[in-house]
């Protein structure tokens, strides 16, 4: 207990001399969590629209002006045919093409049914997926509101219809950052947790102190908590540091346990110091343990259901987030501050995130070896 | 008067893969002893020193240092011995003082006897208005007495130097082996390496390393009459010369 302590002043000496921990542990996360969820942002807006408009008559006009009015898209050109219009998608001038053709008014007034064709640049399947839902959506409306127009509404309702009200629970206005912030809060703790010790031990291999290290009578596992200790303190810091911004920026209060997170956020760190702890024993580099690290936490963070859910991933890569650490903390961190889930509801993700930690710290002691 | 045997190597070898690095080494060192272990680069002497201090496994043969044993009780040694590795093995990073403290930590010494220790010692080295800087700033020459001086803050019986002046001026080094004198006169065993001949002539015992192989171990002056040389250069060109291994 005391050589620990011995240990410790040194570690964090050493810690507090070094310039670049303070840029990795403040400076860093603040930045990332200011610009990420800007970026990180699903919601499809400014779709380029290109009308090729045949009819040009008052019903083409308003369908025109209301779907550029929708806020979704952006009208960048008009062409003549569909061939040039598609020469403007070719060119990334247009991502959606709307077609009216010729006869549309007379069509939709005589028949009471007209045609329009979309095409949409499908490279993004995302943005070409909501884009062409937006357009459609907005022709339904257009449509509906044609009709009410016409029909004088019959006394009674000749076909009862079914009306869908959703109301959207946890995140009501759907704001894409209040989703995105904590899970961002979670993937700085994974680089925190799985380089900064794991470069700080291949750190000493390489200047050679660890032979002196090793020849002394400390215990392997001495060595081992005196490197763990200061990183896990350093990621609660970061992770409070993180929670201080989501407020003041984001104005994210958590509706659960700030207690609940940090108690998962302590067993998350574990688990990762004890990934990055066994990466430095197979390192003999910083450069090695640099690479092996972003290998792991792009796989941790792909992998995590951090930008795509993890419901839609193939059964194979399911299995894979079982292991994550990574995954089960993006989950449960949305569930505190988002939904205020307890304890009783992320237990099963909380016995695993420790699990995970004793099987990698364990393996990491093992595999350091004092004697070669 | 009968000395006190403090390393016993017998056959000690050490194999990696078809290599054999070391080859079935004998030796004895005593008490208060200068032992000087040379060889040309690749001759094996840092594996040996390895095996020594219980930081590599040996293949075969046995040994005992301060009377532990080199397989089974590697932590016992550990106590016992001081170690200072070919490369500089104190941190830059931290004051000439933070460095005495956490190695006088480490092998248990209270706070209260660590600062006369260091006390005494900076005195020794005439480095106390030194105390508070970066060791990253001091002279190589300084940078390896201090690292000396710290491998044997805690009085171990044995103390193993892995070519401890490579690249130091002549005299430093000259001060260098003062304070190696100073501690085999308390009686601490000095386990050396070297390629500098003027400093085998310092030895007690030298012993030649050629291809994993000790070819050769005596008093430096009874190696100079066998082999009918004028100096140790002399001794160690006549037996390194026949070495097939390419030097590193």
């Amino acid at each position: 207990m005391k050589k620990l302590l011995v240990i410790l002043e040194k570690e964090f000496r050493q810690v507090f001399r070094n310039p670049s921990i303070y840029r990795m542990v403040l400076i860093m996360p603040v930045i990332q969590l200011l610009v990420f969820p800007f970026a990180a942002n699903y919601e499809v807006k400014n779709v380029k629209l290109s009308i090729v408009d045949h009819d040009h008559s008052s019903y083409s006009q308003k369908f025109i002006s209301k779907i550029s009015g929708s806020g979704y898209f952006k009208l960048t050109s008009y062409q003549p045919s569909y061939m040039q219009a598609m020469k403007s998608i070719e060119s990334g001038a247009a991502d959606l093409i709307i077609e009216i053709p010729k006869g549309f008014e007379k069509d939709l007034v005589k028949n009471n049914a007209a045609s329009m064709l979309i095409a949409v640049n499908a490279v993004n399947g995302v943005q070409a997926n909501l884009g062409g839902a937006y357009a459609a959506s907005i022709i339904r409306d257009f449509n509906a509101g044609i009709r009410a127009n016409w029909i004088q509404p019959p006394a009674f309702n000749a076909q009862p219809a079914i009306e869908v009200t959703s109301s959207n629970w946890y995140n009501p206005t759907m704001d894409y950052k209040i989703f995105m912030v904590p899970a961002i809060l979670v993937t700085l703790l994974t680089m925190i947790g799985s380089i900064m010790a794991a470069l700080n031990i291949v750190h000493e291999k390489e200047i050679g102190t660890i032979e002196q290290i090793n020849v002394s009578p400390i215990s392997k596992l001495q060595f081992i908590l005196g490197k763990l200790i200061p990183f896990w303190i350093l990621g609660l810091v970061t992770l409070t540091l993180g929670l201080l911004v989501s407020w003041l920026v984001y104005g994210i209060v958590p509706v659960g346990s700030l207690g609940l997170i940090y108690v998962f956020g302590m067993v998350f760190l574990f688990t990762l110091l004890g990934v990055g702890l066994l990466i430095s024993t197979f390192a003999e580099t910083q450069t090695q343990a640099t690479f092996v690290s972003f290998f792991v936490i792009m796989l941790f963070m792909l992998l995590g259901g951090l930008y795509t859910p993890i419901e839609s991933m193939p059964g194979w890569a399911k299995l894979i987030t079982k292991v994550n650490p990574v995954a089960y903390f993006i989950e449960v961190i949305r569930m505190i501050i988002l939904k205020g889930s307890g304890f009783a509801d992320v237990k099963v993700q909380f016995f695993s995130v420790l699990a995970l930690g004793v099987f990698f710290n364990a393996w990491a002691v093992f595999n350091y070896r004092k004697r070669s | 008067m009968i000395k006190e045997i403090v390393i016993k190597a017998e056959g000690l070898t050490k194999r990696f893969g078809d290599f054999i690095a070391v080859n079935k080494i004998s030796f004895n060192v005593e008490k208060g002893e200068i032992f000087g272990f040379l060889g040309a680069n690749g001759a094996g002497k840092t594996t040996a020193m390895r095996m020594l201090c219980g930081l590599s496994i040996p293949s075969s043969g046995k040994a005992a240092v301060a009377g532990f044993d080199v397989y089974k009780q590697t932590e016992n040694i550990k106590q016992n011995i001081g170690y200072m590795s070919q490369k500089f093995s104190l941190y830059e990073d931290l004051t000439v003082k933070e460095n005495i403290r956490f190695y006088a930590g480490i092998y248990g010494m209270g706070r209260a006897s660590a600062k006369e220790k260091m006390n005494n010692l900076l005195v020794q080295l005439k480095m106390s208005n030194e105390e508070n800087n970066l060791v990253k700033s001091l002279p190589l020459g300084w940078k390896q007495k201090l690292a000396f001086s710290v491998a044997i803050l805690h009085q171990p019986k044995i103390v193993f130097l892995d070519e401890p002046t490579g690249g130091v001026d002549p005299v430093t080094r000259r001060e260098f082996w003062n304070l190696i004198y100073d501690a085999a006169e308390k009686g601490i065993t000095v386990f050396v390496t070297t390629h500098y001949m003027d400093e085998a002539e310092y030895c007690n015992r030298v012993s030649i390393m050629v291809d994993g192989v000790i070819e050769a171990l005596d008093t430096p002056s009874n190696l100079k009459k066998n082999y009918k040389a004028a100096s140790m250069d002399e001794v160690f060109l006549q037996l390194a010369r026949g070495a097939k291994r390419s030097s590193d």
